[in-house]
């Protein structure tokens, strides 16, 4: 684990935080906004008896990278799950609180609408293993209904160029998907999740079970992908955290312990339990 | 118990003790073998014949490899001494035996094709109506059922596979057949007055009777194994399709189409099943070894006639013939069970 001065280093050379988001928040940081657009308010989280989150309350800013951390079983897939309407889908599951997309309540809307607008991408690598390359980017336009040829090439190659993939494949979009590497099988979700046009999208450890250099091809994506979508990362990894995201949410048991700009939560958090978890002293 | 085995075990029971004693007695070589001052020299000997592992393990490993070689052994014994048995009827027809189409007891002119043919038809008629019906069941428990109806369901599919098949052609004779011959089969008659499938005089003892009464057996094979495979498909495929926005349906098909080589086994150890299924399709098939295009007329399968047969086997040649002809079930029904078999473990080795 790096040191608080090191990750301080990093910090100055680290992308800048878009200039809208940065006057609004500089210094006092608001958690919850209504302006946002996804605003979580009181989010209890349930599997049968065992709960997962409790009274959760934070809104992610348009256009911005969230990075969510904390300890194992501290309800980070869990808060992200809930958001795209993925948690209703264990057996036993039962979620209380309100989650609103541009001030519409997620829940009061049709599941399938709500994860075609949030898109996610997963721990380990999906991609749908009978299919190829070509298909699996295709898979969620053709869901859709969409039949037409050439809108499905122009939308697959549009949507791989965009997860940086595509000088990797072009010429072999008819292999299976699951002949690439890991880094390139993770690339290749991406772009499946990125082929529905999201406007969010939601990663639950995307590097996690990647080898350093497919890690900072990730990471790289992400900043590109931040100008035209809003993301919500979750990692292990304190330095990916300080790296990628414009804000940084810490859980704890269940619990929202401190939510803050990145720069802020890395060099002065407000509270020891945070400031321990980001030196690497537990978790 | 009599004076003569008591006479005999005691007997045994001394061969035995002469023997230990024997042992003990042996020559000087294994006496110092097990002598402690050679110890090192023992457990190299020991070492060199067992490798790592233990006297017991390696006792059970070739104990149980030797019952495994045992019943493949088994299997080969039983196809050379059919083979051995059939040569009369082998000789005679050659080839014709499986291409003529006639079975003529009386005329001792025998060829399997009718059988075959009641056989295939019989058990592909019985796929038409089970795999429908045996997908569905596999789906709606694997993707659809919540826990708690899903186990009481599963076990009553199962319980269709335990009923003794004597049963179900008791309740063929008593309730399928009337059935089919007072509703079932005008009906068809009336719907496809033309179809050469449906003509002749609606009788009840036919190919279809038969047919349906196979479809329910299979049915529990179709359906739990489809089942098996369709739940050895992760999670993460599906949340993969639930991600991109799939309709529980979408997600459905998807798992469906990553699972469908294992189902296709599961379809043909169905298939296998129906083909070798004797006393279900012997009670209602109607036993008469022809090849005609309609259902509706009475049909024979090579196990129903070797079972109706055997015992009325007067000649040699008819024998012969008839024991050809359980060679040739043998042969399919391996042939279909390891080809199933290898896709049903292909599926669900590939999560792995
Ligand atoms: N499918 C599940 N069934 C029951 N409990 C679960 C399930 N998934 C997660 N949990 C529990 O919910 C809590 C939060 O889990 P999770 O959100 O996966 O944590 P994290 O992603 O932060 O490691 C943990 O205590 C975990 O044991
Ligand atoms: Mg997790």
């Amino acid at each position: 684990m790096e040191s608080v001065l090191e990750i301080q280093e990093r910090q100055k050379n680290l992308s800048v935080v878009p200039a809208a988001v940065q006057s609004s928040l500089s210094n006092n940081f608001v958690p919850v906004s209504d302006n946002h657009k996804i605003v979580a308010r009181d989010i209890n989280a349930y599997f049968g008896k065992v709960q997962a989150l409790r009274n959760v309350s934070l809104s992610i800013p348009e256009n911005s990278v969230v990075a969510i951390i904390g300890p194992s079983g501290c309800g980070k897939s869990t808060f992200l799950r809930s958001i795209n309407r993925m948690h209703e889908i264990i057996p036993g599951s039962r979620i209380t609180g309100s989650l609103t997309l541009d001030r519409k309540d997620i829940y009061q809307m049709d599941a399938v609408m709500v994860r075609k607008r949030i898109g996610m991408v997963f721990q380990k690598p999906n991609p749908f293993p009978t299919m190829s390359i070509f298909d699996n980017v295709a898979a969620g336009l053709k869901m859709n209904g969409m039949r037409k040829k050439a809108r499905l090439k122009e939308v697959v190659e549009k949507s791989l160029r965009q997860a940086a993939l595509w000088d990797e494949v072009k010429d072999s979009l008819s292999k299976s998907g699951i002949s690439l590497s890991g880094g390139q099988q993770q690339r290749l979700c991406i772009a499946r999740t990125l082929a529905v046009s999201p406007e969010v999208i939601l990663m639950d450890e995307p590097a996690s079970a990647l080898d350093p250099i497919s890690t900072s091809k990730i990471e790289e994506l992400i900043y590109e992908l931040k100008k035209q979508y809003t993301i919500v990362i979750v990692t292990h990894n304190m330095q990916q955290a300080a790296r990628v995201s414009d804000f940084t949410a810490f859980f704890y048991l269940g619990s929202l312990i401190e939510y803050d700009e990145t720069k802020t939560m890395f060099t002065s958090p407000r509270l020891k339990r945070t400031e321990d978890y980001i030196t690497g002293r537990f978790g | 118990m009599t004076n003569a085995k008591v006479f005999q075990i005691s007997r045994f029971l001394k061969t035995i003790e002469v023997e230990l004693v024997n042992i003990r007695e042996s020559p000087a070589e294994i006496q110092n073998f097990f002598k402690k001052s050679d110890e090192k020299k023992r457990s190299r000997f020991l070492k060199k014949i067992l490798g790592d592992k233990n006297l017991g393990d390696i006792v059970f490993e070739r104990l149980t490899l030797l019952f495994a070689v045992l019943v493949f052994l088994l299997v080969l014994f039983m196809a050379w001494e059919m083979y051995s048995n059939s040569e009369l009827s082998i000789n005679k027809f050659g080839w014709k035996f499986l291409i003529t189409t006639t079975w003529d007891p009386y005329a001792e002119n025998f060829s399997a094709l009718p059988m075959i043919f009641g056989t295939i038809v019989s058990s592909l008629l019985a796929l038409i109506i089970a795999v429908p019906l045996g997908l569905s069941v596999a789906i709606f428990l694997a993707e659809l059922a919540p826990a708690w109806l899903e186990k009481p369901l599963s076990f009553l599919t199962e319980l269709l596979a335990a009923i003794p098949s004597v049963v179900y052609g008791l309740w063929g004779i008593f309730v399928l057949v009337p059935w089919l011959r007072d509703v079932v089969e005008p009906f068809l008659q009336n719907q496809f007055p033309n179809s050469p499938f449906f003509q002749g005089a609606p009788y009840g003892y036919d190919m279809l009777a038969g047919g349906v009464i196979l479809s329910i057996m299979v049915l529990p094979i179709i359906s739990s194994i489809s089942r098996d495979v369709l739940k050895s498909v992760p999670d993460p495929l599906r949340e993969a399709a639930y991600g991109l926005g799939a309709t529980k349906w979408e997600v459905t098909k998807t798992v469906f189409t990553n699972a469908r080589s294992g189902i296709l086994g599961a379809i043909i150890l169905g298939f296998g099943r129906a083909v070798g299924e004797t006393m279900a399709v012997v009670m209602v098939i109607g036993s008469r070894p022809q090849i005609t295009a309609s259902i509706l007329k009475p049909a024979s399968t090579i196990a129903g006639a070797l079972a109706n047969e055997f015992s009325e086997a007067s000649s040699d040649l008819y024998l012969s013939a008839l024991i050809e002809l359980a060679l040739i079930l043998f042969v399919i029904t391996i042939i279909i069970n390891i080809f199933a078999r290898l896709l049903v473990w292909g599926t669900e080795r590939r999560w792995k």
